[in-house]
């Protein structure tokens, strides 16, 4: 590992790399109730919000439209201001040293591009490198490996609105990494692309949390997106953290199945392999559930032994219903 | 359904939806305000330098500055109505659906257009007017049947308004670059409507050429109907006459635009 | 702890304060050890903007060079749809010879000062209006997350050369007005004017400014901006003689725009100014501009710090 990889913080790291301390974001809402007249109300999109990211980690932060997940994320990029709470990215208070926080971390907008619509690639890139003041010689070197590994060499001189989907995104995660940040925040990075490209976006992604070491967070609708990357899932619900561990854990605290879907050869009565139950039958097809912290090998070797099988495939719980199960499970208990 | 309603549905949505912009309703009737205040004392300064320039008094004249900002949205002078939004579906190709509707796609325009035209007549007009009486002294009308007569004019305005920018946006079916004719279009429509000044105010046969052209139905008609400075029957029939010739030359265009985008498989 | 959490350091880029600040005794005093002195911060600040403006802009001239038939028409368009309001005052010259006392070369002076002030404003930060529509669909975030300020980075945003247009246009009438308007010229009076345009456009910036800052308040408000921008440019073309006393007034001590043109003008052009003032006044632009900025960069601050804790 050459010097590019490491990073001098030089600050303390008493409490993780992102310390988050009962933060909280109070918005006030005005809301119409007649032709003039509006009320206020109080909404509390972060409420005494606590976790601590150790440098290193990748961490899914996942919860429902509207809990909270894009106002954190805001606050620690230091675009939004906490009402209360402290708030600490490699030792930077982001609200308060927006500027300097920016040179050390970086951001991709999953549906907003920040690249340049009429220009090359490579325009944004030059962009970047002059703006973060990148030193030439390691503008180059990141340059050249990102676009290897990003598979964005026949890409560069081609101007952005021509780009696929997949293409401008794989861009922008290269256009957030130029300088080197400490930590990377992605919001909904494999929104709309293709199979192929979230797969390269995911290896890229592991790639770089290996051999770099930089910190990421990542926001998602994709469970397989945390499956595939991260170690530990943070689930926030209602401005509060309901859930932070291993995404098997998430999977038990839900309770949470996948669905093994099976084509037989032909139509026969439903399939026996306990503790998976046949949920569903369709002419040759059926669905059988099986709870998400097993492993699906076991169960598709034993129906491959039994059944005259012709394809089968397994489908991920989503998250909404996995934390939508969380709380029927805590309610209940 | 029967038509009548379909398209009065239709007109209904165009009110409904700049009737949402609350914000940038109030900030566009400040801006006709600001802007009729300056026009008023040019204007005042002109008359007293010559007293019935076209034919006006003082008062008409004043009259005749706060008549155009609130026409100036009601007959859509300076475009940015409809028509961005039906180039950007021609651009897109999106317009192929539109040609498969059951309705005929001129008179749905001009329906969502004239609902739009009455929402701005309403909120971007009654209030400056009233700004404008507050503070100075207009010729207003007190016959009722004068005030009918002017948004008789007025809607035959934004019907030859609708006919010309319909004309506009079909340009986009051949040209790549729409902007440049909308452009060209709404300069043009800016000196030739009687906005920038009354076009009676304009000195010889560019008066008389300014006069004959459609765009003299926007403003000048309506306020010169206002004022009883026009008999109604006269400015009537050169509005419809515009709004005809311009309407059926949109339907032809329209007709060779199907075509080709027919020849060329949509 | 309270003090470590609501301490905090004095940003050396772009210090936010906001409500939660302990009072004065419990701050931490300026001179805080490490970080530069604020006045240091101020003037970094504005190179640092500078420096961003300069990259952005760059960047859309490129991109306007992408399509340099479009831009040429759309140059065109903008010289000649500017050129509407001049083309107004020669309709009514051809009607009459004076109007409010002033001839048209006078006029033209008026004009040409207003509009090359004002086109100047518009090519360097025109697009500022567009603040309202950054804020509603959040792309206004992938400026915050950026090592520069975000008034440059907002500043520089769409930056159109085809701006150029109205300078243009606004430089023939000044050029016409100059070579026709009936002067004895001095060195004084001869300096005077590049410093108008200076100093005009100055205010004018200021406005677009400030406009924008309103704009994190009221998302649809750009309209009101424009009252303020072109319609201020409308009213200067003319005259102060044709307004009333009170609008007049207006304009000269609450909305400073007579400082644009119309102070340094009439001294020119040896006219009295109808509210009795010094005649040092039409020396004055350059320190009205600069204090005009300065209200407008706090109330941008004011407004970007309501954007912050509200984001909306």
């Amino acid at each position: 590992m050459d010097g590019g990889f490491l990073h001098d913080g030089g600050s303390p790291q008493e409490d993780g790399f992102i310390a988050v301390d009962r933060v909280e974001k109070v918005f006030h809402v005005r809301k119409r109730t007649g032709f003039l007249r509006s009320e206020r109300r109080q909404v509390r999109a972060v409420d005494a919000l606590s976790f601590t990211v150790a440098r290193g980690e990748m961490v899914g932060y996942i919860g429902p439209n509207g809990a909270g997940k894009s106002t954190t994320i805001k606050m620690l990029t230091g675009i939004l201001t906490p009402s209360g709470g402290r708030l600490r990215v490699a030792g930077i208070d982001p609200s308060r040293e927006r500027t300097r926080l920016a040179q050390r971390i970086g951001v991709v907008f999953g549906q907003r591009t920040t690249l340049w619509w009429d220009l090359p690639l490579i325009d944004s890139y030059r962009l970047m490198h002059r703006m973060y003041r990148i030193p030439d010689g390691r503008y180059r070197e990141n340059l050249d490996r990102l676009v290897e590994l990003l598979e964005l060499g026949a890409l560069l001189d081609v101007p952005v609105r021509q780009l696929s989907l997949g293409q401008r995104m794989r861009g922008d995660i290269a256009a957030a990494l130029l300088h080197d940040p400490e930590v990377l925040y992605l919001d909904e990075p494999t929104i709309g692309l293709d199979v192929v490209s979230k797969a390269k976006v995911r290896a890229f992604l592991r790639e770089l949390n290996a051999e770099r070491g930089t910190t990421v967070l990542l926001t998602t609708h994709d469970l397989q997106d945390i499956e595939q990357l991260c170690s530990r899932v943070m689930v926030i619900d209602h401005g509060r953290l309901v859930y932070d561990g291993a995404l098997a854990g998430l999977h038990e605290a839900g309770d949470s199945e996948r669905t093994l879907v099976v084509d037989l050869e032909r139509e026969l009565p439903p399939i026996e392999a306990p503790p998976a139950r046949v949920v569903r039958v369709e002419g040759p097809r059926q669905w059988l559930a099986f709870p998400a912290s097993r492993s699906a090998a076991p169960l598709v070797a034993r129906i491959a032994a039994e059944y005259p099988l012709v394809d089968l495939s397994v489908r991920e719980p989503d998250i909404e219903a996995v934390i939508a199960r969380m709380y029927a499970e805590r309610t209940s208990a | 359904m029967g038509t009548g309603r379909l398209y009065a549905a239709v007109a209904a949505g165009g009110f409904r939806r700049y009737a949402t912009y609350r914000t940038a309703t109030a900030a566009g009737v400040f801006t006709n305000t600001v802007f009729g205040l300056i026009l008023a004392y040019t204007y005042l300064a002109l008359w007293h330098e010559r007293p019935h320039l076209g034919g006006y008094d003082k008062g008409q004249a004043l009259t005749y500055v706060w008549v155009g900002q609130a026409l100036l949205m009601t007959v859509s002078v300076m475009g940015g109505g409809f028509e961005d939004e039906l180039m950007e579906r021609i651009r897109t190709g999106d317009i192929a659906i539109d040609l498969y509707r059951p309705a005929d796609l001129q008179l749905w325009w001009l329906a969502g257009d004239l609902g739009r035209a009455l929402f701005h007549l309403l909120a971007r007009g009654v209030l400056p007017m009233a700004v404008g009486a507050f503070l100075f002294p207009l010729a207003l009308p007190s016959r009722p049947l004068v005030w009918a007569a002017f948004l008789a004019a007025v809607t035959l305005g934004a019907v030859v308004s609708f006919a010309i920018r319909f004309l506009v946006a079909l340009t986009a079916f051949w040209l790549m670059d729409g902007a440049g004719v909308a452009q060209i279009a709404w300069i043009t429509a800016m000196f030739c409507s009687g906005m920038l000044l009354p076009l009676n105010v304009f000195p010889g046969v560019l008066g008389e050429i300014v006069r004959a052209l459609p765009w003299a139905s926007l403003i000048q008609a309506p306020a010169d109907v206002l004022l009883g400075a026009a008999d109604p029957v006269a400015v009537y029939a050169r509005q419809l006459a515009w709004a005809a010739v311009l309407l059926a030359a949109g339907r032809m265009l329209q007709s060779a635009a199907t075509r080709r985008v027919v020849v060329q498989g949509g | 702890m309270a003090e470590e959490t609501y301490g905090g350091v004095y940003a050396d880029a772009e210090p936010v304060r906001d409500r939660r600040r302990p009072p004065a005794h419990r701050r931490p005093s300026p001179a805080h050890p490490d970080r530069s002195s604020p006045g240091e911060g101020t003037y970094g600040r504005v190179r640092e903007g500078l420096r961003a403006y300069r990259l952005i802009t760059a960047m859309w001239i490129r991109s306007t060079m992408a399509y340099r038939a479009s831009f040429v028409m759309t140059t065109l368009g903008n010289l000649v749809a500017t050129a509407l309001d001049f083309v107004a005052i020669l309709l009514m010259f051809s009607r009459v010879d004076v109007l409010g006392g002033y001839r048209l070369p006078e006029i033209a002076f008026l004009y040409g000062l207003s509009a090359t002030a004002f086109g100047l404003a518009d090519l360097a930060i025109g697009s500022m209006d567009r603040l309202g529509r950054r804020v509603r669909d959040g792309t206004l975030d992938t400026l915050l997350v950026r090592p520069a300020p975000v008034l440059a980075q907002v500043a520089a945003d769409r930056f159109g050369l085809r701006r150029l247009g109205r300078v243009t246009q606004g430089a023939c009438v000044l050029g016409y007005a100059l070579a026709a308007v009936d002067v004895t010229w001095t060195p004084l009076k001869v300096a005077l004017v590049p410093l108008t345009l200076l100093s005009g456009g100055l205010i004018f910036c200021a406005l677009f400014v400030a406009g924008a800052a309103f704009q994190f308040v009221a998302q649809d408000a750009s309209e009101v901006q424009n009252s303020f921008t072109y319609g201020g440019q409308t009213l200067l073309q003319y005259p102060p003689t044709v307004f009333a006393k009170e609008l007049v007034r207006g304009v000269t001590f609450v909305l400073p725009l007579a400082f644009v043109n119309w102070l340094p003008a009439l001294y020119v052009l040896g006219r009295p100014y109808p509210l009795h003032l010094p005649a040092w006044v039409a020396f004055t632009p350059p320190l009205v501009a600069a204090a005009c900025c300065a209200a407008s960069g706090l109330a941008w601050r004011a407004g970007l710090r309501s954007y912050r804790s509200t984001g909306s």
